[in-house]
């Protein structure tokens, strides 16, 4: 069997299990997971060229991904009217004296002489800035966050629709996913600067704090992102059920093919978004594959499997490091900012590392590490078995508790907790394919 | 008058939390160290080991309330503990077994190993979270006060008062034993420098005849033993939760990496480092302030340098500043570089 057929047999697995789910679960049930998938592959492929092409051990994903979530906030939402007349230029002072004082304080170390003097003044200017930040910041951030807290509280967006209009310039939203890409290479960057370089446990560790402090910004941080109160409604690029309903003509066409209005208008906005989807994964894959055949991607390889050697030949690690480190968080926080337009809402509490960073991790690894198309088959196998493994539990938990009493208190017990199982599940499949199948399921070549 | 109330507030608020909160994390940390100079691997799964332990300690705890054991003012869980640290025992034991000793075989990577422990902390969250739900648990019996804050105000005549919870005061004595006979094993047992040895030179402790799988156990079985003593510490002092374990992770690595990882000695030192970084910035400073300050200089808001949810970003910098500028750490563990 070559490995085309394999690699087709694969894939047709995965969806046909897709298909079997939409017949037993509903077709809606089947386009979510399809929607979800693609994400995740995007998610995966970014994860991939970290890790499989060059070996960066990052596990602050759910970070890079809610920062693209952000942004999808941040570009597609209407300005709150008043909001930054009121204190957005002094947020704006503070920070730029934020960033400032950083510069001034990796000046000074860079700059003065190493000794006594040199600490004293970093300190110093760390410490002043720090409480002029804080001086500036805090009341312009009472002013936005007053204004009107219970619906709005933020700054809002940029569309440039009012409270009224702005779901019709949904089409801003395909802006606003290579604006969440940026905003994650801007943190890739600042955090590449500061980690890449140090041991690859040491870089798991560092990056794992700094999505959590992403995560506590945008929980906290109500004047940008609403915090826990949650950004609702949030533009899409496709149009709304409600409005295809009451639309003769879709009605007609839906009735034509055998739907009625609400399931066929909910399946064609998902059906939609996973055209969308489907474009930007394909771009993407098109990219990471020329880039892995490149001479830059033999590079980088070359760098991954012995560093060494290929600083020996003059190749500059650390320069390609943080270049593979940017692009690959570029990737998924453009995949957050998809998802959070799927969503059509950010919801800071709900990021959750095992969910957003480590399942990743487990797509890449069981897809095969340093394959992108593995990555993309991980990517959509992962998340099927993740959203199946709660009814498949429940269901078997339900067969093994059939023999107990009805109000056996195991029996409860085990029906619970079918829904944890999932964690379970793709620890097992894990550590089954790392143990007798390293490569993963489509392996690099 | 004013300078005692600033320093009794300052206790209450500060120091007490501070060193109940130190001596978890040193515990914590000391676990993580030891795995990574006798196994050389930072273990995600350490979080998850210490919700695992302090889960059989609470299940414990509960089918002895339910009987009606108790230890009188102290908390049941005390007696509990033992069982907890043989469940954990026996699961770490298990885990090496049939997963960790495959790659030890090979020779794997330290990252292979650390991708893999990725993969037992998936199993293990999900086996605790299987056992005994995702949510809040409390287990925590006996009074709670020591001296509480009323009381101190009336012994002491002062406006403020000093609370001391019995679990702030279980915590420091556990931590001070539990240190104390680990250093006595690592020193002064053949066992333990069998450990150290191995430790510090992996070919020559093989050459004078050390048998590595013994030391590997022993390893585990220490590290399972502080594992639940912590996450039963913390759990008694807080509360237990499954997803807050997880996140114990963060505070720990960088206890761990701030001391100079590998070295006991500085595991302690950076627990007690990272949780009074994190208590002094996220604590308002307004009441201590004002006691000390004059009328007019009184501060306005609450004096408090960060919000309590930026508490990980604390113990993130201070990983980062000494990652950057002292990759040995305090106390000159490996570099990390």
């Amino acid at each position: 069997m070559t490995d085309t057929v394999k690699n087709t047999l694969l894939f047709a697995l995965v969806f046909t299990l897709i298909i079997i789910s939409g017949f037993f679960q509903g077709w809606n049930n089947a386009m979510f997971i399809l929607n979800m998938g693609l994400i995740s592959a995007v998610m995966a492929l970014g994860v991939n060229l970290q890790w499989g092409f060059a070996g960066l051990f990052n596990v602050g994903v759910m970070g890079f991904v809610a920062l693209g979530g952000l942004a999808a906030v941040l570009v597609g939402m209407p300005a709150t009217p008043g909001a930054f007349s009121a204190g957005g230029p002094g947020v704006i002072l503070a920070l730029l004296l934020g960033a400032a004082t950083i510069i001034a304080a990796v000046l000074a170390f860079k700059r003065m002489v190493p000794g006594r003097n040199r600490n004293l003044a970093i300190t110093a200017i760390l410490i002043f800035g720090f409480f002029v930040f804080r001086g500036l910041l805090d009341p312009s951030v009472a002013l936005i966050e007053s204004v009107n807290p219970a619906a709005t509280g933020y700054l809002g967006g940029l569309n440039p629709g009012s409270e009224d209009t702005y779901r019709d310039n949904g089409l801003i939203m395909l802006i606003a996913w290579p604006v969440g890409g940026l905003f994650a290479a801007g943190a890739a960057w600042l955090i590449g600067k500061a980690a890449l370089g140090l041991r690859s446990d040491y870089l798991a560790i560092a990056t794992l704090g700094i999505a959590e402090i992403i995560i506590a910004v945008l929980k906290n941080e109500d004047w940008l992102t609403r915090g826990v109160k949650n950004v609702v409604g949030v533009p899409r690029p496709v149009p709304y059920e409600l409005d295809l309903q009451n639309s003769a003509a879709f009605v007609e066409r839906a009735a034509s093919l055998g739907f009625d209005p609400v399931e066929g208008s909910t399946l064609w906005v998902k059906l939609l978004y996973a055209v969308l989807f489907a474009i930007v994964l394909g771009i993407l894959f098109w990219l990471s594959q020329r880039a892995l055949n490149s001479p830059w991607g033999r590079m980088l390889r070359a760098i991954r499997d012995n560093e060494v050697a290929a600083e020996a030949m003059g190749k500059d690690v650390t320069a390609r490091h943080l270049q593979v480190f940017i692009l690959g968080s570029a990737i998924c926080g453009i995949a957050g900012a998809m998802m959070t337009t799927l969503d059509g809402q950010l919801t800071p509490g709900t990021y959750q590392p095992l969910r957003f960073t480590f399942l990743v991790w487990v797509m890449v690894i069981v897809g095969g590490s340093g394959s992108n198309l593995g990555a993309i088959l991980g990517g959509f196998l992962i998340w099927f078995l993740w959203v199946q493994v709660e009814p498949i539990g429940l269901f078997i938990m339900n067969i093994i508790t059939s023999g107990m009493a009805e109000d056996s208190w195991l029996r409860a017990h085990l029906i619970d907790s079918a829904a944890q199982m999932r964690l379970m599940t793709m620890g097992v499949i894990m550590i089954l394919v790392l143990r007798f199948s390293p490569r993963g399921l489509i392996p690099e070549k | 008058m004013d300078f005692l109330n600033a320093i009794v507030a300052l206790a209450n608020y500060v120091l007490v939390p501070g060193i109940a909160y130190g001596s978890q994390l040193a515990i914590g940390a000391l676990g993580v160290t030891l795995v990574y100079s006798i196994l050389r691997f930072s273990n995600f799964a350490h979080g998850d080991t210490m919700a695992f332990g302090t889960m059989i300690v609470i299940l414990v705890t509960w089918w002895m309330q339910g009987a009606g054991m108790s230890l009188g003012p102290l908390p049941t869980a005390l007696i509990a503990l033992p069982f907890g640290i043989l469940g954990c025992v026996a699961l770490v034991l298990i885990t090496d077994r049939t997963v960790y000793r495959f790659y030890r075989e090979q020779k794997a990577k330290p990252v292979i190993l650390v991708i893999v422990s990725m993969g037992v902390m998936f199993i293990m969250n999900g086996i605790t979270r299987f056992i005994i739900g995702p949510d809040d648990q409390s287990f925590s019996d006996g009074p709670r006060f020591i001296i509480s804050a009323r009381d101190f105000k009336e012994m002491t005549g002062l406006e403020e008062g000093l609370g001391i919870r019995t679990t702030q005061v279980i915590t420091v004595v556990t931590a001070i034993v539990v240190v104390a006979l680990l250093f006595w094993f690592l020193n002064k047992t053949r066992a333990g420098k069998s450990m150290r040895a191995y430790s510090d030179n992996e070919d020559l402790a093989l050459l004078s005849g050390i048998n590595p799988e013994r030391v590997v156990m022993m390893t585990w079985i220490i590290v399972a033993a502080l594992a639940t003593i912590a996450g039963t510490l913390y759990g008694l002092d807080k509360s237990f939760k499954p997803f807050t374990y997880f996140q114990l992770l963060l505070p720990i690595f960088a206890s761990a990496v701030v001391g100079g990882i590998g070295s006991p000695l500085g595991a302690i030192a950076g627990g007690f480092v990272i949780a009074f970084s994190e208590v002094t910035i996220t604590y308002a400073w307004k009441k201590v302030l004002e006691y000390l300050l004059p009328e007019e200089l009184e501060p306005s808001g609450l004096v408090q340098l960060m919000s309590t949810d930026y508490k990980f970003a604390v113990s993130f910098v201070i990983l980062l500043i000494v990652l950057l500028f002292k990759p040995t750490g305090l106390f000159k563990g490996q570099s990390t570089t």
